[in-house]
């Protein structure tokens, strides 16, 4: 019994340890992003966020397409033989607009953020970590939550929200081409009808799940990485950790903004 | 005033102590170096002197300023007058040759591009390797490497210059040109310098005085000839090789005891 209470406290107290980190990082990264800022900030901090934009951002435009199109097709059939039986096939276009624009279009970008960019994070941080590269910048008095943090958070600010509308609007053409070809439903009809189902709400409440996906994807890709011990192996369990726990946590947040959204009546 | 003082320095990992009340004064324009075997606690001096980590207890004065306890933009003006080059050399892998020296004068200084590009030039031609700006790290040599990792440290003209193992997996004649490096950055710059090594031919020639480290402890600390001809058992032991004690504990002869019969046993 007590190794089992023991082992739940050490447990509890880990993971009490890396939340804590988690916004000891933000914050720390919060007062850092100024110099990330462009005309405000330091230009080569500037220069690395655009670069990181491409790579987070631009990178990931084939692969998010394709998942919000395949999502879109797979949605919209499911709906579709279940609605069909009750004649309500228009619906399929307010469950995939709506659907999408609330809640698959930023989960889906967050996915692949997560396994492309935090991985890549959590991996590259680790290396330098290693190679003592991190203890090389303090040297050099530069502190790496302002050199390596700070851009990478501020690209991902900025490339999940717009990939997740990008995510949308893939997922939503998709849904429209499967009911020009179930219902030859006219793409321009359709494309009213799903503009009508969705409100200016759903777009702002999937754009805050985004811009939350993003913090957790950086801080944790980037913390595992801050976080490695020992040698390149170490690297390797950082880098899966980085995803596990981003998209885990993505979830827990998504379900928590949700339910948030739900009870004050935002969606 | 001594450049740098060390009072009473105790540092722990995980309760396991690793210097244990250290006290050195290093002066202005002197080159110290730190001797010691393996796991002595070489290396953990220079973290605590380059503030990469906290002590248990005791200070590190640097220019008047206690790194253990200043603030943060104290210990960034004090890191601003540290070069350091790391025993790994630590370039950044993404960066060229060129870019890794010009990083820190890019940072701390309003040089136009064209005085860095210029000063870079004229670092890595001191440390022989001009022509070479534009390779990357991993196209390097082990001893260019080091070098580089010296020019890099000597970008800002540093105050003090701390080496790490400068000539360790070196072969002799690079070794040697890096002590010449070194004795010329002395007579050019009258720079403070600390270098850890195990080489005793390149500490004898290049220190003003040694410091012996055994145990977490200083078992001698001296000018070259004192250390020569010191009579403390354990600079003797470390000047004429004496091996240690290390085959002959009870573990060690049990093993090779239970070595010798099972081989005994298979014959």
């Amino acid at each position: 019994m007590a190794t089992v209470l023991e082992s739940v406290g050490r447990r509890t107290l880990s993971d009490l340890d890396y939340v804590g980190s988690l916004n000891i990082q933000l914050w720390a990264t919060l007062r850092a992003m100024g110099n990330a800022l462009p005309f405000v900030g330091n230009r080569y901090r500037w220069r690395a966020s655009v670069r990181q934009m491409l790579q987070i951002g631009v990178d990931a435009m084939p692969m998010v397409s394709l998942m919000a199109i395949c999502t879109g097709f797979i949605l919209a059939m499911q709906g579709a033989s279940e609605l069909r039986r009750f004649g309500a096939m228009h619906y399929v276009i307010d469950l995939v607009a709506v659907g999408f624009t609330r809640e698959l279009g930023p989960l889906l970008t967050a996915i692949a953020v997560s396994g492309r960019s935090g991985s890549a994070f959590a991996a590259e941080i680790g290396t330098m970590k290693v190679t003592e590269e991190l203890d090389s910048l303090r040297v050099m008095a530069l502190e790496p939550v302002e050199f390596l943090l700070a851009p990478k958070y501020l690209a991902a600010l900025i490339s999940v929200p717009c990939l997740s509308i990008l995510c949308n609007v893939f997922g939503i053409v998709a849904g429209g081409l499967f009911m020009f070809f179930s219902t030859r439903l006219a793409p321009l009809l359709y494309l009213r009808y799903a503009l009508g189902s969705i409100a200016l709400r759903d777009v702002i409440t999937g754009l805050i799940k985004s811009v939350a996906f993003a913090t957790i994807i950086a801080h944790v890709g980037c913390l595992e990485g801050f976080r490695v011990r020992g040698g390149p192996d170490s690297v390797g369990r950082s880098t899966t950790s980085a995803v596990v726990k981003s998209t885990f946590l993505v979830i827990v947040a998504d379900a928590i903004f949700t339910t948030i959204f739900y009870f004050t009546g935002a969606n | 005033m001594p450049i740098i003082s060390i009072r009473d320095l105790v540092v722990e990992y995980d309760g396991r102590r690793i210097l244990d009340g250290l006290s050195l004064d290093i002066e202005h324009g002197e080159t110290m170096v730190l001797l010691g075997g393996s796991g002595s606690g070489k290396s953990t001096l220079l973290r605590q002197i380059l503030t990469l980590e906290r002590p248990k207890s005791g200070s590190v004065v640097v220019k008047g300023i206690d790194v253990t306890r200043c603030s943060q933009a104290e210990l960034k003006s004090v890191r601003h007058s540290i070069g350091m080059a790391f025993q790994s050399a630590a370039l950044f892998n993404s960066l060229s040759l060129e870019e890794n020296v010009a990083l820190p004068l890019r940072e701390h200084t309003r040089l136009a591009p064209s005085i860095v590009e210029l000063v870079v030039g004229m670092k890595l031609a001191g440390v022989g390797l001009a022509g070479f700006g534009k390779l990357h790290p991993q196209e390097l040599s082990g001893g260019m490497k080091k070098r580089a990792a010296v020019a890099r440290a000597l970008a800002l003209e540093p105050e003090i210059l701390v080496l790490d193992e400068p000539s360790a997996g070196l072969d002799p004649i690079v070794a040697a040109e890096l002590d010449q490096t070194i004795l010329l950055l002395k007579e050019v710059f009258q720079m403070t310098i600390i270098v850890v090594t195990h080489e005793m031919p390149s500490a004898f020639k290049i220190a003003d005085r040694i410091a012996m480290l055994y145990q977490g402890r200083f078992a001698s600390v001296g000018t070259k000839d004192e250390i020569r001809n010191s009579q403390n058992p354990r600079v003797r032991q470390f000047l004429d090789r004496i091996p240690g004690n290390i085959t002959k504990t009870p573990e060690v002869s049990a093993y090779f005891q239970k070595y010798m019969q099972a081989q005994e046993a298979y014959e």
